[in-house]
């Protein structure tokens, strides 16, 4: 069947997962108000996603560069290909820009990420107050384009499914 | 007359400059080049937080360790864990409760060489709470500089610091590390 690698579909389910949870995570997290000890542990929580997020997009990446994507119907216009594998790339960035650029902005921070608790990621960079404000926006303007990317994603792959009814939507189904 | 009078001053002006040579010298701490931080780790993470206002009073003479004295006067609402809204935090009541306590102060009690550094006892008073400390003290000369510098662990429990939900140790480690590093030119 026209269907991508079982370990490809496994990492997209998963990755999308993962994202969505880190993404509400880090919607709930910065409403709270003060400091508490609950905002506090949302955004260790959060950090370790975003790392094993990363992680899990750079095996995925691998995977996708040595194991060919299923091809298109042959009906599907040249430009949707097109589009689809623009939108495709895109995701890719924005899944390796956003959880580096979160990193990056606690490192500037002043906050280095334990993984779990457990382990100490690389303090790259220093402390760096000028750095830290624009960390911020671009990790906040990097996920409002995830966002866009995501709904577009989204919206393309049940038109697919429910009014083009061509099969692409299925090549990723569990 | 003008003249009498310019003796008297000059006299004075001696005076005062051999009484200066005669007592031990007072050291006047650098604070622009000197430092004093505190490390801990909050859910594993290391953190450290600059005082950026504080005071330092030392007597020291290498030659007479003993008769050192040392007091540092910490403002501790200049405590910057660099997070404008986190350094409001920790003002509150649960943590220094600044407005209670303005200040932190160390008084040392003792000073005693032990091989190329000095064993350092003296009381820590932070939030109202004064116990016993102890910790070994480098001191380096650096040009016409004399360099204090050194460690001082403590629990931060002990004074209270962090009261209620923020008592949980798992969240704010109870081991704070004091580091220091003082600047004075003699």
């Amino acid at each position: 069947m026209n269907k991508y690698t079982r370990p490809a579909v496994a990492l997209h389910w998963l990755i999308g997962m993962l994202i969505i949870a880190t993404f509400a995570l880090g919607l709930t997290m910065v409403d709270i108000p003060g400091l508490t000890p609950t905002k506090l542990k949302y955004f260790s929580w959060h950090k370790w996603l975003g790392v094993t997020v990363l992680t899990l997009t750079a095996i995925r990446l691998l995977w996708r560069l040595t194991h060919a994507a299923p091809p298109y119907p042959a009906a599907m216009p040249s430009w949707q290909q097109m589009a689809a594998g623009g939108l495709h790339a895109m995701l890719y960035v924005l899944m390796f820009g956003i959880p580096l650029s979160g990193y990056f902005y606690s490192l500037a921070a002043g906050v280095p990420v334990v993984y779990l608790g457990l382990w100490q990621m690389p303090v790259l960079i220093d402390p760096n107050p000028e750095l830290k404000p624009v960390l911020k926006a671009v990790h906040y303007w990097l996920n409002v384009a995830l966002l866009t990317a995501f709904l577009m994603h989204v919206a393309a792959a049940l038109k697919h499914h429910f009014i083009d009814r061509d099969g692409v939507f299925k090549r990723m189904m569990p | 007359m003008s003249t009498r009078i310019l003796i008297r001053t000059s006299l004075a002006a001696l005076l005062s400059l051999a009484l200066a040579g005669l007592a031990t010298a007072a050291l006047k701490a650098d604070t622009a080049n000197s430092s004093v931080a505190a490390v801990f780790k909050q859910m594993s993470v290391p953190v450290e937080g600059k005082f950026r206002k504080f005071n330092a009073q030392i007597d020291f003479n290498a030659a007479k360790p003993d008769a050192a004295t040392a007091v540092i006067d910490i403002d501790v609402a200049s405590f910057d864990l660099g997070d404008a809204e986190v350094n409001k935090e920790v003002l509150k009541k649960e943590w220094f409760s600044a407005a209670q306590f303005p200040s932190a102060r160390f008084v040392s009690t003792g000073m005693k060489p032990a091989g190329g550094k000095y064993d350092v006892t003296g009381k820590l008073t932070i939030k109202g709470k004064t116990a016993d400390v102890a910790f070994p003290l480098q001191v380096k000369t650096e040009g016409k500089n004399q360099v204090f510098e050194g460690a001082l662990p403590i629990k931060r429990l002990a004074f209270n610091i962090g009261e209620g939900e923020w008592k949980d140790t798992s969240m704010v480690a109870d081991e704070v590390v004091i580091k220091f590093r003082v600047v004075a030119a003699q």
